[in-house]
């Protein structure tokens, strides 16, 4: 097997002053070509994971340990030039809300442009190679999107210029945060389609974090499921959808609402609410919400063990069924 | 469409329910002005002759009444002043014998000159300060741009400009303003360093919201999703802070900044008379002391007009940086 694209591992993210612990010890890997999906709740630190791979954490949060290579370099202790270099190149990301994700006084064409000149010498051929990508992502009338700015166009539509904007360098990594959250459900699907299909087209990698199973289970080669700041469960789509280990894997699947199931039941739902990730402590974070719970959960914290197919965070996992 | 309709609609258009909002302030500001001068004791005749009024024979003061317009009722009174400002030359400065248009025509200019000097001062200095401030909010020179605002806010402007015209005359020597006043176009260079100091008062009387403002807007831009869009895409720090962050701050600051030059009409009374400029600030105090009914009044009204027009170009100024705002 080749060598990853991006590895991670033992990446911690805690608070600035009076540290928290946000994202505590996750390691991962996405393969040249692959789409790896990572599912969680609000506040599994699953956002932040993605976010910390381009140095773009928020003021007051930064990486606390582990490290980050992508091709061979610790993006954690890259300088800044060398992240600068990286971004909007060789890694580029899709935003949660392309409301607020555009500048509202640069026109359109000129905010593309601007990932092109930061990267390479602007030409004559820059403008229609932005077009073209424009075109790709199902832009209509091209030429005038370039002179719009971004209040003069839909939700969807912007998303479809902040997708063209992360395509322009055809990145070897893309992430994608939640693009589909902000836009209703009709144009979900488009949007869905549209990264997927340029995904294959490029082949790019992929790391597309959702809070929701459903979206990525077609779109995605294997899925990492995070808890409370940690991986729980990671696994091939297949292995994780018919076969999941973890107690809250479980949960999480039987929670989704059955297209075939007529029978008018409540929807099954984990009791009790997620855990802060800094309250953890070395124990399980799902054990007080487990069904299988003994004292060796609260006594010391599972590690993630297993292979690429396959791994489990669990002293008690469900077992083959 | 009926006539009706058609009349109605053009009536609620923005640019003419524009001029009618303005056009009824400056009624009101003419309205207020007119009484707040009635309402202050002593008349012109007060403050033509002072104590010596008291010897005047009640016919004296008659006919002086008359000479002065002030025998007439209220409504009369403001409506003959009104006839004689709309018709251009807006009355008679009654001490000079010369028309108040002419008055005005030469120290509106010094006015002008010393708001513009003032303004472009105190957004460059606020400007800076602010952005020095922004760039690391808490840090030592975050508190060193905080506390030259908070000053610069505090220190009332005829104090700083008693301050300063105390040390440049006693220690240095240097008082440019001791000189006849030197207009623009006979000496640029004379009439430059006769502007400085009164300009620095007010520059940093400006500085200080604008500086206040700019390092808000920027602490609050930093962090919109936006801006991390653009450091995303590799976008250098510098024009990620000129083109992102600081493009998106304009718009408060310009607000600020079209506020403040309305106040530096007001600070420019002050000002003027501490370094003895013939600007519309002395014109105005100067004819309150005489109770130049008249001439208070025009003078207002030049002042009111300008700030109207500052808001004017504030607005234009929006739709320039601001897309959203609708044409």
């Amino acid at each position: 097997m080749s060598n990853p694209l991006l590895s991670v591992s033992g990446l911690g993210i805690s608070t600035v002053q009076d540290p928290r612990t946000l994202v505590n010890s996750v390691s991962f890997e996405i393969m040249p070509g692959e789409a790896v999906g990572v599912v969680g709740e609000s506040g599994s630190g699953k956002t932040l994971t993605a976010l910390s791979i381009l140095g773009l954490l928020p003021r007051g949060v930064a990486i606390a340990g582990g490290s980050i290579i992508f091709n061979g370099t610790d993006l954690t202790k890259a300088d800044s030039e060398t992240m600068r270099n990286l971004r909007g190149s060789d890694i580029s990301m899709v935003y949660q809300d392309p409301m607020t994700a555009l500048n509202p006084v640069m026109k359109l064409g000129r905010q593309l442009l601007e990932v092109i000149e930061s990267h390479e010498k602007l030409d004559d051929g820059s403008v229609a190679r932005v077009e073209a990508t424009l075109r790709e992502v199902g832009i209509p009338q091209v030429e005038r999107a370039m002179e719009s700015y971004p209040h003069e166009f839909s939700g969807g539509m912007r998303q479809r210029v902040m997708i063209a904007m992360a395509l322009l360098l055809s990145p070897k990594l893309l992430i994608a945060d939640e693009p589909t959250t902000a836009l209703d459900v009709t144009i979900q699907q488009q949007i869905l389609a549209l990264v997927s299909e340029q995904r294959r087209k490029r082949d790019m990698s992929m790391l597309w974090i959702t809070h929701d199973l459903g979206v990525v289970a077609n779109l995605v080669d294997r899925l990492i499921v995070m808890y409370a700041g940690n991986i729980v469960e990671a696994g091939t789509v297949q292995e994780i959808f018919t076969n999941p280990q973890h107690p809250y894997t479980h949960g999480l699947l039987s929670s989704l609402p059955s297209r075939t199931d007529k029978s008018r039941k409540r929807l099954t739902s984990i009791p009790g609410v997620p855990q802060k990730p800094w309250l953890v402590g070395d124990t399980c974070a799902f054990a007080p919400r487990c069904f299988k719970v003994t004292a060796e959960c609260t006594a010391s914290a599972p590690k993630l063990v297993g292979s690429l197919e396959k791994s489990v965070a669990c002293f008690h996992p469900m077992g083959d069924k | 469409m009926s006539f009706g309709e058609r009349t109605s609609r053009i009536l609620l258009s923005t640019p003419v329910l524009r001029i009618g909002s303005i056009l009824s302030t400056l009624f009101g500001i003419s309205i207020f002005v007119f009484l707040v001068l009635r309402v202050i004791p002593g008349d012109s005749i007060v403050g033509a002759f002072g104590i010596e009024t008291g010897v005047l024979t009640p016919e004296q003061i008659a006919d002086l009444k008359v000479y002065y317009g002030i025998d007439k009722s209220l409504p009369m009174q403001y409506l003959s002043w009104m006839q004689s400002f709309l018709s251009g030359n807006m009355g008679y400065s009654y001490s000079t014998g010369i028309s108040i248009a002419s008055l005005t025509a030469k120290s509106l200019p010094v006015t002008i000159e010393l708001a513009l000097i003032g303004t472009i001062l105190g957004v460059v200095m606020g400007i800076a300060i602010g952005t020095f401030s922004a760039r690391k909010p808490g840090s030592i020179s975050d508190f060193a741009g905080q506390l030259f605002g908070l000053r610069a806010l505090a220190v009332p402007g005829f104090v700083l400009s008693t301050t300063i015209v105390t040390i440049m005359a006693n220690k240095f020597h240097y008082f440019p303003n001791g000189y006849e006043f030197v207009r623009l176009w006979q000496d640029p260079w004379m009439n430059l360093q006769q502007m400085l100091f009164p300009g620095l008062v007010l520059g940093i009387a400006v500085a200080a919201p604008v500086m206040r403002t700019t390092r808000s807007a920027l602490l609050e831009t930093v962090d919109k999703d936006f801006v991390r869009t653009a450091i995303g895409k590799g976008v250098s720090p510098r024009k990620v802070q000129s083109r992102h962050v600081l493009r998106n701050s304009l718009i408060p600051i310009v607000t600020m900044t079209g506020i403040q030059f309305g106040y530096l009409l007001g600070g420019a009374v002050i000002v003027e008379n501490i370094f003895s400029l013939p600007g519309m600030g002395r014109q105005v105090l100067y004819a309150i002391t005489k109770r130049e009914y008249a001439t208070v009044q025009s003078s207002v009204m030049v002042f009111a007009i300008l700030f109207i027009t500052i808001n004017v170009i504030t607005d234009l100024i929006y739709r320039k940086i601001d897309p959203r705002i609708k044409k």
